[in-house]
């Protein structure tokens, strides 16, 4: 485990360092560019530089705060689901945290999780609305295993750090391409009255400069996905033994899987942070690259029949992608870990529909809603919070009921 | 010159110690963090099973008006309680927890057969803190042993292993389920 987080600690340096790099370079090139000699460039590497340096003490101070306000998550107590507090407060146990991280709810109807935070000291998990509708509490724990693994890893770090670093070289570049766009419009009198030779490599240096705004963000996309990919793998072997029940996070994926809606709270930058990928449809082919193949996931799960320790997990990945160890090799000198039976029953059998009134209460729970029944005909009334009347008549037989202060 | 050439010797010396001082403290402060994670993780099973204590006087009187015919199970329950919540030693207390997480799921596969009960509200809420109380056992036992696995190995690896025999890090004993019956789910007849 220690081993194991080295490695993904050094790797998130890498990453950072690489994407850093690309920066400086995109910023050297655009003042190279705009000034036209090399103290230019180094004026522009420095405004990078600037950015880079301003972005990251952002996300090192508030990063998590701000990942989970655009994706819509309300921190939520105890009593707005007791399933998932006990679940989280297993988990923490299990894991070892030193403190039960926060627990938020996405008001959403597709069913996703992901973990925010800088330290497994000031961690959150949130889940949406959808998956604690879907799952029963065997499914629950593995995905929260899994949340709680990226905490144990310290992917929660890396990923709020590279997606700010991803977000400000796509939004430099971007306003690059657009003030080329803008200035290629007043630039040909300007430079008509140098020389030829002059005009060409200013050509030349343009040419070069939009290739690599163009080729920037998605070089440094890649890089983000690529390593994001294995993260997931990592957490799914972490996930598995935690709860040492790989069935419970399999069948959990399964049913995610199976969800056909798209995911409205997230967006480009914070997808990779979910467990599976948010969007379906056309938008989730053009994001192919964050999360592995999910069929894929459930069927080394399901493959773990020996043990639920980090090598079992290895063995199982080995033989059904027949690639080269995902795990790192200093994580697998430990024993093997036995599998637990499951225990929780199977969610009842329910109608969309009744699932989908289940998810609608929690969702208004979250966003605080009263509930009450009406005493005429025991229709239960839900209440938005910024109603103002101290009474509400019932909409079906008609009778009067006094709100509860 | 052999003035200056005696200085520049006794600070490599000194270099070297200084080094050497800062490896071992430094090991030394990560194995004093390791044995702190190990004790914290003994307390933790401790405060999960104060916590079922407390938990099944509640839920015997919420069940009790719906099983009359249940006398067996509750007195089972109650006086395995009784027995674990004045147990003296380690060894005791662990036989008479397994005798309670025994006793317990027995319970549960008996409110099975009582839909009433299991329709009840607070009884769902009650079940649900108990079956969260029984897996927080067991995951805290399982993450002691996962940070006692992670404290012997490194109080016996190299170069750790030093430092560890210098100050006398002992090594820790895994919690071992006592009884055969907590490791199968029991088998019930009617």
């Amino acid at each position: 485990m220690w081993e194991l987080i080295r490695v993904n600690k050094r790797n998130s340096v890498i990453l950072l360092a690489a994407m850093g790099s690309v920066l400086l370079l995109l910023g050297f090139t655009l003042g190279y560019l705009f000034g036209g000699a090399p103290q230019a460039g180094w004026f522009g590497m420095l405004i990078a530089a600037g950015i880079w340096l301003f972005m990251m003490l952002i996300s090192l101070s508030s990063g998590d705060q701000i990942l989970l306000s655009s994706a819509k998550a309300v921190p939520v107590t105890a009593d707005v689901h007791p399933m998932l507090f006990n679940v989280v407060e297993e988990m923490t146990l299990a894991a070892n945290l030193p403190k039960t991280p926060k627990v938020y709810i996405i008001n959403d109807p597709a069913p996703n999780a992901f973990a925010a935070g800088r330290s497994p000291d000031s961690a959150s998990i949130a889940v949406t609305a959808g998956l604690l509708g879907k799952l029963n509490r065997d499914e629950l724990q593995g995905v929260v295993a899994h949340e709680m693994s990226h905490i144990i890893h310290r992917d929660i770090l890396f990923v709020t750090l590279a997606g700010v670093m991803l977000g400000s070289i796509v939004l430099i570049s971007e306003i690059f391409l657009r003030s080329m766009f803008y200035s290629s419009l007043g630039s040909r009198r300007r430079y008509s009255s140098r020389s030829s030779n002059e005009g060409l490599a200013q050509i030349v240096m343009i040419v070069v400069a939009v290739l690599f705004a163009i080729l920037a963000p998605i070089f440094a996309q890649l890089l983000y996905f690529a390593l994001s990919r294995k993260r997931e793998y990592l957490a799914d072997a972490g996930g598995a033994r935690l709860t040492r029940y790989p069935e419970g996070l399999a069948s959990a994926l399964e049913k995610i899987a199976g969800s056909t809606v798209t995911m409205e709270t997230a967006n480009k930058v914070t997808a990779p942070m979910y467990i599976a990928n948010p969007f379906r449809g056309p938008k989730a082919m053009h994001l192919y690259g964050t999360h592995p193949p999910i069929e894929e996931r459930i069927r080394i799960l399901r493959n773990m029949s020996h043990g639920a320790g980090y090598i079992n997990y290895e063995k199982s990945y080995e033989e059904v992608t027949k690639r080269s160890p995902v795990v790192p090799a200093s994580a697998l000198k430990e024993e093997e870990v036995a599998i637990r039976q499951g225990a929780a029953p199977s969610k009842p059998e329910q109608t969309t529909r009744q699932q989908a009134r289940q998810v609608g209460d929690l969702m208004r729970t979250v966003s605080a809603f009263a509930f009450l029944a009406c005493g005429g005909c025991g229709l239960k009334m839900k209440i938005p919070p910024n109603y103002k009347g101290a009474a509400v008549s019932c909409p079906r037989c008609g009778q009067k009921s006094t709100l509860p202060q | 010159m052999a003035i200056g050439a005696g200085l520049i010797g006794m600070l490599v010396v000194l270099g070297i110690l200084v080094l050497l001082a800062l490896f071992v403290v430094g090991i030394y402060n990560a194995l004093v963090r390791l044995r702190n994670q190990v004790d914290n993780a003994w307390s933790q099973i401790d405060v999960q099973l104060k916590r079922r204590h407390d938990l099944i006087p509640n839920l015997v009187e919420t069940a009790r008006g719906y099983m009359q015919h249940e006398r067996g199970t509750f007195e089972a329950i109650t006086e395995a309680r009784s027995r674990a919540m004045g147990a003296h030693n380690v060894a005791e207390a662990s036989k008479a927890e397994g005798a309670l997480t025994e006793a317990l799921s027995k319970f549960m596969l008996v409110v099975e057969n009582y839909p009433d009960l299991k329709a009840n509200q607070n009884f769902l809420s009650l079940q649900e803190t108990l079956t969260s109380t029984e897996n927080k056992i067991a995951f805290a036992r399982q993450g002691y042993n996962d940070q006692v696995l992670f404290y012997n190995n490194k109080i016996q690896m190299f170069p750790s292993n030093i430092v560890a025999g210098m100050f006398n890090f002992a090594k820790r004993d895994y919690f071992e389920i006592q009884n055969e019956a907590e490791r199968s789910v029991p088998k019930v007849s009617f």
